[in-house]
C-alpha cells in the first residue's frame, strides 16, 4: 500500500452529551476516490469539519502526508491543499461567476478568466465566468464551487453530499469531472448515503454508525445490501406494499396558479395545474428552489392570494386560494412543513405545548383556556403511536433529533385525521429506518382514503409511495407521470426543464 | 507561536434552570446598587446615608411604605400590560403617551361636569381612560399592520405627539379659570376620586385593581388559548403563519392590551393622587414600566415584586434628594443601571462562560 495523504488516528469529538465520532481511524490514499457513507447523524459531517479545520478534535491525531496536522481553521486548511464544496453553496446569487472567484483567490482577472476556462476544459466543468450565479443551474452552481476549489490546488477535496441536489443527467457528469480530478492527481472524500452512487465511483469506502466506524471496505466488492447493513446495523427495510388506486372524489385542485413574489430570489410560479383525488399519493418531484418553497406555503395558506384569484387552489371543491392557514385547516387539510424548528414546532416549548399549536381543536382548549391534561393526554399517544424518542411530554421541540421531532409533527398531523394531507420533505434529515416507517404509514393513509401531496428532492422516495408524480422545475409544473409507467431519467428530464439554461 | 490567550466564551445554555432567572433579577440589582453607591462616593456623598435613605427607608417607615404602594400601582399596571405584547414580540415604547392619554380621556368627564354628583363618576373615568389609552396605542396597530411601519417608532413618537395634547388643553380650553394661569385643569368633586384603601394615607383602590388585573394577565398569559398564540407569534412567527395564528390580530391584541392598562393608570392618577390634570401627572411610568416588565421576567408574577420594587426605588430616590442631598437625576440613572445590568445579566441566563484554551495558531 502507498503511503497515505491522509491518516486520522483515534479521532474523537463530543457535543455536550452527543458523542459524534468516537475514537475513528480513516488512511486517504493518493489518487483515489474514497467514500464516507453512513446515515444522517452518524457523524459524517463532523468528521469532514475537522479535517477542513471547522472544529478541532478533543483527542486523536491527523497526519498529513506523514506529518502531523493541527488545523486551526478552513484557511488553514486550504493553505495545506484541503478543499471542500459544502452541500449548501457558499456563493453570492447577485455577483457573477469571476466576482464569486476573486473574493477568494487572488490574481488578476484575465490570468483567473483564463485558469477557470482551462480547469474547466480539463475536468468537465464549462461555466462562463462572466455570468451570474443566479442565472445558473444548480449543476452549474456546484461547478463554480469545484472550480473555486481547484484554483488553489488542492491535494483532497471533501465533498458534502454532492448528488443530493443534482438531477440524475448531471450526476454522472459530475462523475466524470471526480474521475478526471482523481486521474489528475487529487484526491476526493466523497460524503453520501447513496449505495449505488458509491459502488459506482469509489474505491474505497469508510462506513460510519452512531459516530463510530464499523467498517473500510472496496465497495466494488459488496453489493448495496451488505453496505445498507453496516451503515444501519441491520438489514434494509421493505418498500411499503402498494395496493391498486382507487381514486375518488378530488380534494386539492390547482387551476392556473400563478403567483409573483415580492422578493426578487424567490421563484415565480407561472400557470400551475395540478388535481389531487382521494385515496392517491401525488409526488411532487424536482430541486427545492424550484419553486418548492412557493408552492408549499401557497397550498398551506401561509401565503394568501388575492380574493379574485381565490379559484386557482381548491380544496375540497371549494375555492380557499384568498383563506389562511387556519381557515383551510377547518376544511380537514394538514401539513408537514419542510423546516420543523421554527415552523412545524416552536423552539423554546414543550411537546405539551406544540401540540396545541395545530390540534388545538381536538379538545385541547375549553372555554378558551388550554386543557393541559388534555393536551398531554394527546401528546403521549402522539409519542407512544409515531415511536418518537423523547423524555416525554415535557420535553422542549429544540432537544429532540431532527428524525424524532419530525415523527412527532407528522404523527401529530395524521393525528387530525385529515382528508387532504400535504407533506413537504417528510423524510429530509430522519433516519432510514424512520424514513420508511413514515412512507409505509402514508401508504396506509392513502389506502384508506385519505388524498396525500408530497413534495420531496428524494426520487427514489417518491417512486415508492406515488401514484403520480409532476416535477417543479423554475416555477413549472409537468404534466402528471403515471409512477409505474415512468423511468428516473424521465423525471430527470423535467428537472433540467426547457426553461432552463445551460 | 504566542503564548496562548485564556479567553473566555459564550455557550448557549441547553436550557436556562429557574433558579438562574430568579437568581438573575437579584443579581443585577446588587450590581447595580454597588454601581450607584460607588458613583455616590465618587460624588462625594456619604454611601450609607444614601443607601439607608434609598433602600431601607421606603420599607421601614410606614409613610414611605405607603407611598410606594401608591406609585406601585401605576407600575403594576403598565408593566403587566406591556409584558402581555413583549412576549409576543411587540415593542409598545409608548405607555408614557397612552398614560397621557387616559388621564386626559378620564379628566373630560369632571371638566366637562363639575358639579356632576354619584359614585358612577370615579368608575366611568377610568373605564374612559382606559379607552383612551387603547385608543392612543391603536394609532400605532393601525399603521404597523397597514404599512408595516415600526411600532417602536411610531408609539414613541405619539408619546411626544400626547404630551403636546396635554400643554394644549392645559394652556387652552381646559385651564382652571380661577387658576391663577397655571397650565392646570379644576380640582375634580370628590365623587370624580377613586376611593381610599388604607385610611390616613394616599392608596387608594386603583391598587387592587391593579392586583385583579395582574391576576388576570397571569392566567392570560399562562393558561388562556389566546396568550398561547401571542407567545407563539413572538417565540416563532413562522410557526404562528403555519398553525394560521393572524399576525395582524396579535399585534393589534398586544397594543389594545398595552394601551387600556396605561391608559387605566393614567386615569387612576389624576382620579387618585392628583387630583386634577396638570402637565407633571407622570413621573415617566410609562418608560419606567419598561424596566419594570423585564425585570420581572415579562411574568406576571415576576412583575409583582419587580414593580414594588421600581416603586421603592422612586420613593427611595425622593427620600435620598432630601436626607443625602442626591441630585434628582440620581432615580433616572439608578433605573438606567438596573436595567443595563439586567440586561447583562440576562445573557449569562441564556449563555454560560467557558474558559477555553483556543487552538494555537491563527485563532485569534
Amino acid at each position: 500500500m502507498v503511503a497515505p495523504l491522509l491518516s486520522l488516528r483515534g479521532i474523537s469529538k463530543r457535543y455536550g452529551e452527543v458523542r459524534a465520532n468516537q475514537a475513528v481511524d480513516l488512511d486517504v490514499a493518493p489518487r483515489s476516490i474514497h467514500a464516507i457513507l453512513g446515515e444522517n447523524g452518524a457523524g459524517k459531517s463532523t468528521l469532514m469539519k475537522l479535517i477542513y479545520g471547522v472544529e478541532t478534535p478533543d483527542s486523536g491525531e491527523m497526519l498529513w502526508e506523514g506529518a502531523p496536522l493541527a488545523l486551526a481553521s478552513p484557511s488553514a486548511a486550504r493553505r495545506r491543499g484541503i478543499g471542500m464544496v459544502f452541500q449548501h453553496f457558499s456563493l453570492f446569487e447577485t455577483l457573477t461567476v469571476i466576482e464569486n472567484i476573486r473574493l477568494v483567490v487572488p490574481g488578476r482577472t484575465r490570468t483567473l478568466v483564463t485558469r477557470i476556462r482551462e480547469l474547466g476544459a480539463e475536468f468537465g466543468l464549462e461555466v462562463d465566468p462572466y455570468a451570474h450565479i443566479h442565472q445558473l443551474s444548480v449543476g452549474e452552481r456546484q461547478r463554480v464551487e469545484i472550480i473555486r476549489c481547484l484554483m488553489t490546488d488542492p491535494k483532497l477535496l471533501i465533498l458534502d453530499e454532492p448528488t443530493s441536489v443534482l438531477p440524475p443527467q448531471s450526476v454522472s457528469r459530475l462523475f466524470d469531472t471526480l474521475q478526471r480530478l482523481r486521474d489528475g492527481g487529487v484526491s476526493v472524500l466523497f460524503i453520501s448515503h447513496k449505495l449505488e452512487e458509491i459502488r459506482a465511483i469509489c474505491d474505497h469506502a469508510t462506513i460510519l454508525r452512531a459516530g463510530q466506524v464499523t467498517g473500510h471496505v472496496d465497495p466494488r466488492e459488496h453489493d448495496a445490501h451488505d453496505l445498507a447493513r453496516m451503515m444501519i446495523g441491520r438489514d434494509m427495510p421493505e418498500p411499503p406494499p402498494k395496493a391498486s388506486a382507487k381514486p375518488g372524489e378530488t380534494r386539492l385542485e390547482l387551476i392556473g396558479l400563478t403567483y409573483a413574489p415580492d422578493d426578487p430570489f424567490a421563484m415565480p410560479l407561472k400557470n400551475l395545474a395540478l388535481t389531487l383525488k382521494a385515496g392517491e399519493i401525488l409526488g411532487i418531484a424536482g430541486i427545492s428552489g424550484n419553486g418548492q418553497a412557493e408552492l408549499s406555503e401557497l397550498i398551506s395558506g401561509e401565503i394568501r392570494l388575492p380574493l379574485e384569484q381565490r379559484e386557482q387552489v381548491q380544496m375540497m371543491g371549494e375555492p380557499v386560494g384568498h383563506l389562511g392557514a387556519a381557515d383551510r385547516r377547518n376544511l380537514g387539510f394538514s401539513f408537514v412543513p419542510e423546516d420543523r424548528l421554527g415552523r412545524g414546532a416552536v423552539q423554546g416549548m414543550s411537546l405539551a405545548r406544540n401540540s396545541l399549536l395545530t390540534a388545538h381543536p381536538l379538545g385541547l382548549v375549553r372555554h378558551g383556556l388550554i386543557a393541559m391534561a388534555q393536551a398531554a393526554d394527546f401528546t403521549r399517544r402522539c409519542i407512544a403511536d409515531h415511536d418518537v424518542r423523547t423524555s416525554g411530554v415535557e420535553a422542549e421541540a429544540s432537544g429532540l433529533s431532527g428524525g424524532n421531532l419530525q415523527k412527532f409533527i407528522v404523527g401529530r398531523e395524521m393525528m387530525l385525521a385529515p382528508k387532504l394531507f400535504f407533506l413537504a420533505q417528510p423524510t429530509w434529515g430522519v433516519d432510514i429506518g424512520a424514513a420508511t416507517t413514515i412512507r409505509q404509514k402514508l401508504v396506509a393513509l392513502r389506502n384508506q382514503g385519505v388524498a396525500i401531496l408530497v413534495i420531496s428532492e428524494e426520487i427514489d422516495e417518491l417512486f415508492d409511495i406515488c401514484d403520480r408524480i409532476q416535477v417543479l422545475s423554475q416555477g413549472r409544473l409537468s404534466p402528471s407521470l403515471e409512477a409505474r409507467r415512468t423511468r428516473p431519467e424521465d423525471i430527470g428530464r423535467y428537472m433540467i426543464g426547457a426553461g432552463t439554461p445551460t | 507561536m504566542s503564548a496562548a490567550l485564556i479567553w473566555p466564551r459564550l455557550v448557549k445554555r441547553e436550557r436556562p434552570s429557574l433558579s438562574i432567572k430568579i437568581l438573575a433579577p437579584l443579581v443585577a440589582l446588587m450590581a447595580a446598587t454597588l454601581i450607584n453607591l460607588l458613583l455616590y462616593l465618587i460624588m462625594g456623598k456619604n454611601p450609607v446615608a444614601v443607601f439607608h435613605a434609598m433602600l431601607l427607608e421606603p420599607f421601614i417607615s410606614f409613610a414611605s411604605f405607603s407611598e410606594v404602594l401608591l406609585k406601585t400601582g401605576p407600575l403594576l399596571l403598565i408593566a403587566e400590560g406591556l409584558a402581555i405584547g413583549y412576549r409576543a414580540k411587540v415593542f409598545n415604547i409608548g405607555a408614557e403617551g397612552q398614560f397621557i392619554m387616559g388621564a386626559i380621556f378620564a379628566s373630560a368627564l369632571p371638566v366637562w361636569y363639575p358639579m356632576a354628583t354619584g359614585q358612577w363618576i370615579w368608575p366611568t373615568m377610568l373605564l374612559a381612560g382606559a379607552i383612551g389609552g387603547a385608543m392612543w396605542a391603536g394609532i400605532t396597530a393601525f399603521w404597523r399592520v397597514r404599512l408595516r411601519a415600526n411600532e417602536i417608532l411610531v408609539s414613541l413618537m405619539l408619546s411626544l405627539v400626547a404630551t403636546q395634547v396635554l400643554n394644549y388643553l392645559l394652556l387652552g380650553p381646559w385651564k382652571d379659570p380661577n387658576g391663577f394661569n397655571f397650565p392646570q385643569s379644576v380640582m375634580f368633586q370628590y365623587d370624580a376620586m377613586v376611593p381610599l384603601l388604607i385610611p390616613g394615607t394616599r392608596v387608594n383602590a386603583s391598587l387592587l385593581i391593579a392586583l385583579a388585573l395582574a391576576l388576570a394577565a397571569y392566567v392570560f398569559m399562562q393558561k388562556s388559548f389566546m396568550g398561547y398564540k401571542l407567545e407563539v407569534g413572538g417565540l416563532a412567527p413562522r410557526a404562528a403563519g403555519y398553525a394560521g395564528f393572524s399576525e395582524g390580530r396579535a399585534i393589534w391584541l398586544s397594543l389594545l392590551i398595552g394601551g387600556f392598562a396605561a391608559g387605566l393608570a393614567g386615569a387612576a392618577e389624576v382620579a387618585g393622587p392628583i387630583g386634577q390634570l396638570q402637565r407633571s401627572i407622570s413621573t415617566g411610568y410609562g418608560y419606567a414600566a419598561i424596566i419594570v416588565a423585564y425585570l420581572g421576567g415579562l411574568h406576571p408574577i415576576g412583575i409583582l415584586f419587580s414593580s414594588v420594587l421600581m416603586a421603592a426605588i422612586y420613593i427611595g430616590g425622593d427620600n435620598a434628594l432630601v436626607s443625602a442631598d442626591l441630585p434628582i437625576a440620581a432615580v433616572r440613572v439608578f433605573q438606567g443601571s438596573l436595567l443595563l445590568s439586567y440586561l447583562v445579566a440576562l445573557a449569562f441566563v441564556r449563555y454560560r462562560l467557558v474558559f477555553a484554551r483556543s487552538a494555537s495558531g491563527g485563532a485569534s
